[in-house]
């Protein structure tokens, strides 16, 4: 399920030189086209390799304008499907709708403190570097690291 | 002024890189930074995608797989990882990863990663509903929800966004190197088995990047699209494990020298067909069964074939590859499709359920594929799939070498010193691989599988601070590249020179005597493997003579590899993702060669040893490569127990 951009939707991120699915894509598939050579539609964006795509949805879930969507793979699923994602900052819905015209919808939790907020290492033990050889990451008691050591059969 | 093809170069000097972004290197850099804050160490990140959805994890994942939890214990782990992957694995390193890996889970949902909860009345709830419902966190006793003996069920669309977050934080975005990809380390040039530096280009602009350190994090995922898939239209980038996890964790440390373990080792899951949705809710969760096309569980009726294999038949879950196998008999012997009979699981848990648990369960079901498979979900939605309805095929896919799911190649490293292995397996610092100044985690950890996310970042955690501590150990040490930079960028920008120099010669910018495309070049890779190295198209079976055959092919193609072209950066991109495609899979076809036996029936066979030979190789197969002859050399390493195995079967 390839992702393709909506001619209409799609502002190429307002001329920013970087969009947002160029920016996410993993796989660097998302390319602004900036003259419209290399698809007939400046200033707008497009998946430059479709058939490496692995439908991951991260420009789907990204693209401010929800310009995205996803077409199934071609040599594989019978057209007429959809599934569209719409990202908020603490759950996701996503709207399913099947080719015989069925629709499902789910809401599904993403997160449970707010976007930034972490503070990696408020109230975290502070390190003694005496213990950069102990076996444990330092965020666990020294004196409590898990395993019953009877079970090591060589010791 | 930079233009294509003629690069800007930028040389910088840190103590420590780490080499991708993934939930390896997301550990090391949290764990890393909180030691440095006494140390004072120049740390730097670089990812070839973006942090916040780089790596395995960047779609999202719907369970964390290994979870120890209270009730069991890191050498029941170690057990579990041993059996899965027939007896020949690490202990030290699995006890290791056992022994840390909740404390990882821990920090993922202190940062906001929604846990599921089995609250005290049995119920179960998602991860963002518990909190008013009385339930708690898991470091304070919470219960989550098990799929399974290890597993933990979550809702993790921004499993990946949360971790990523808190290691950018850690490092600050000054230190984070986004769209370069390093395509080749560089070895010290007073010492040719230490690392010195590596090399690499941005995917954005016309620049190389050098840099120089005292030690390294290699830790840029598995191995995806060495075998032809079963989709080669579209479809090709459906894998199973991420698309773009292409092998360069294992080519650079082979490349650099490190010693290699158990790259014969592959997984071949089997999943909804096509799509590769994840089948594991369906199994562990609920409680479904797989069947041949006349509705007959192979599990039960072949079950007398796991008694080949033992002991890792005979344990309560037996080897994924033997689940394989016992499928493989009903597809070779015309039962097929296989189906994941979902009614049936469906139908029965209604009987005892309300209708609005049934609501729930669906939604559960659903997001199963959602969080972490999407294009399940549309092959379903294409299909009018309903699973009350519907059972949905199962199918084995290609081949992937990978080592931190349910398999186990990879770079053969330094473990514990304090869980009684022999000594010959550490040499004084975690995870540093048999070149000095090289480490690496999750993937990259051959010999120990089922790190899964939580395992991988813990592992990465173990990795960082040994890697302080050999910077701390080695506070003079200057590094010094083997090779001239000038002579490295020309080697990295050769497809862009093939490119330039010869694209009018030929009309068709992609037919032209002159170069090869990465594609085209993808695409022989994947008919070699796949038509000699156990692919699909065999129904995973090869041997001594086809082997052979393959050797002399993947020759050749390694020398076509340096007539690939570049006409822009991305394509640039997929030349070296390819060329490290192209060493991964020597070195799995290598060490398939040098394994005269068949150790994972089910994932593959060496049809001239079609056995699992105990007396002569239960013991792990190491390989390196010499980059100037460019031959591999295959060796035996003795097998050791560090936790007692007879307890699985009692």
């Amino acid at each position: 399920m390839p992702t393709f951009v909506r001619t209409e939707k799609c502002d190429g991120c307002k001329g920013q030189d970087r969009t947002a699915c160029m920016y996410i894509c993993p796989h660097d598939l998302m390319k602004l086209d900036k003259d419209g050579s290399e698809t007939g539609h400046a200033m707008k964006s497009y998946n430059q390799e479709p058939e490496q795509c692995w439908e991951c949805y991260s420009c789907v879930k990204i693209c401010p304008q929800q310009a995205i969507e996803c077409r199934h793979y071609a040599d594989v699923v019978p057209m007429g499907a959809s599934v569209q994602p719409l990202r908020g900052s603490d759950s996701i819905i996503w709207n399913i709708k099947f080719r015989n015209g069925n629709m499902k919808r789910f809401k599904f939790p993403i997160r449970t403190t707010p976007e930034g907020s972490i503070e990696p290492y408020e109230g975290k033990p502070e390190i003694d570097l005496a213990n950069i050889s102990a076996p444990g990451n330092f965020t666990i008691d020294p004196a409590k690291l898990p395993g019953d050591r009877s079970e090591l059969i060589r010791l | 002024m930079a233009e294509f093809g003629n690069p800007e170069i930028v040389e910088e000097e840190v103590d420590i890189l780490l080499i991708g972004g993934g939930m390896a290197c997301c550990g090391a850099a949290y764990e890393a930074v909180r030691w440095n804050e006494k140390v004072g160490l120049n740390i730097k990140m670089v990812d070839k995608a973006a942090v916040d959805r780089s790596g395995a994890v960047a779609q999202g994942l719907s369970a964390i797989n290994t979870y120890i939890g209270t009730e069991q214990d890191p050498a029941d782990y170690a057990r579990m990882v041993s059996n899965d992957l027939m007896g020949i694995t690490r202990d030290d390193l699995a006890y290791d990863v056992g022994r840390n890996v909740d404390d990882s889970v821990f920090l993922f949902e202190e940062w906001g990663l929604p846990i599921w909860k089995t609250l005290d009345d049995g119920s179960r709830v998602d991860g963002s509903k518990w909190e008013a419902q009385g339930g708690k966190l898991l470091k304070d006793g919470g219960m989550p929800v098990r799929s399974g003996k290890w597993q933990i069920m979550i809702n993790g669309e921004s499993y990946k966004w949360i971790v990523a977050e808190a290691a950018k934080k850690a490092l600050g975005s000054d230190n984070i190197q986004e769209r370069v990809f390093i395509v080749k380390l560089v070895n010290d040039k007073n010492d040719p088995k230490r690392i010195a530096g590596a090399i690499g280009f941005s995917t954005r602009d016309d620049k190389i990047f050098v840099y120089k350190f005292k030690a390294c994090l290699l830790a840029a995922g598995g191995c995806v699209n060495i075998f032809r898939p079963r989709s080669v239209g579209e479809g090709t980038g459906r894998a199973w494990y991420p698309v773009w996890n292409s092998g360069s964790t294992y080519a650079m440390a082979a490349e650099a020298g490190a010693e290699l373990t158990m790259m014969e080792n592959r997984f071949v899951p089997a999943r909804f067909k096509d799509g590769y949705g994840p089948v594991g809710a369906w199994f562990l969760l609920f409680k479904a069964k797989a069947t041949n096309a006349f509705g007959e569980v192979y599990m039960d009726t072949n079950k007398e074939m796991l008694n080949d294999y033992p002991p890792y038949g005979q344990a309560a879950v037996p080897a994924s590859c033997l689940r394989n196998h016992l499928m493989m008999k009903e597809m070779r012997e015309g039962r097929g499709p296989i189906y994941m009979d979902t009614p049936t699981a469906l139908g029965k848990l209604a009987e005892t359920l309300t209708p609005k648990e049934i609501k729930h369960l669906e939604a559960e079901a659903w997001e199963d594929f959602l969080d972490m498979c999407i294009g399940q979900a549309g092959v379903w939605a294409g299909e009018n799939i309903e699973p009350e309805k519907t059972p949905s095929e199962l199918m084995p896919t290609e081949p992937y070498l990978l080592g931190s799911h349910s398999g186990c190649c990879g770079i053969w490293v330094s473990g514990p010193d304090d869980v009684g292995a022999p000594e010959s397996w550490n040499w004084g610092y975690r995870s540093m691989t048999t070149i000095s100044g090289l480490f690496t985690a999750g993937d990259g950890v051959g010999a120990s599988g089922h790190k899964f996310s939580s395992g991988s970042h813990a592992e990465g955690r173990l990795a960082a601070r040994a890697m302080i501590k050999y910077c701390m150990d080695n506070k003079d040490l200057k590094p010094e590249l083997d090779t001239p930079v000038e002579d490295l960028v020309a080697e990295i920008y050769q497809p862009v020179k093939t490119f330039l120099e010869f694209k009018d010669y030929s009309t068709a910018i992609d037919v032209n005597p002159n170069y090869i495309t990465p594609r085209m070049l993808q695409f022989r890779l994947q008919k070699i493997m796949d038509e000699y190295v156990a692919g699909v198209a065999t129904m995973y079976q090869t041997n001594a003579k086809m082997l052979d055959v393959a050797e002399h092919k993947l020759g050749m193609l390694k020398e076509d590899a340096m007539k690939m072209r570049a006409k822009d950066l991305h394509e640039l991109l997929r030349a070296w993702e390819n060329y490290h495609r192209i060493l991964t899979a020597e070195a799995h076809m290598q060490h398939i060669k040098f394994r005269e036996e068949s150790r994972y029936p089910g994932f593959y066979y060496r049809m001239d040893f079609n056995v699992v030979d105990e007396e002569n190789w239960k013991c792990f197969v190491n390989s390196t490569y010499d980059k100037t002859t460019q031959k591999w050399n295959c060796f035996k390493v003795e097998h050791v127990d560090i936790v007692d195995k007879t307890k699985l079967f009692k």
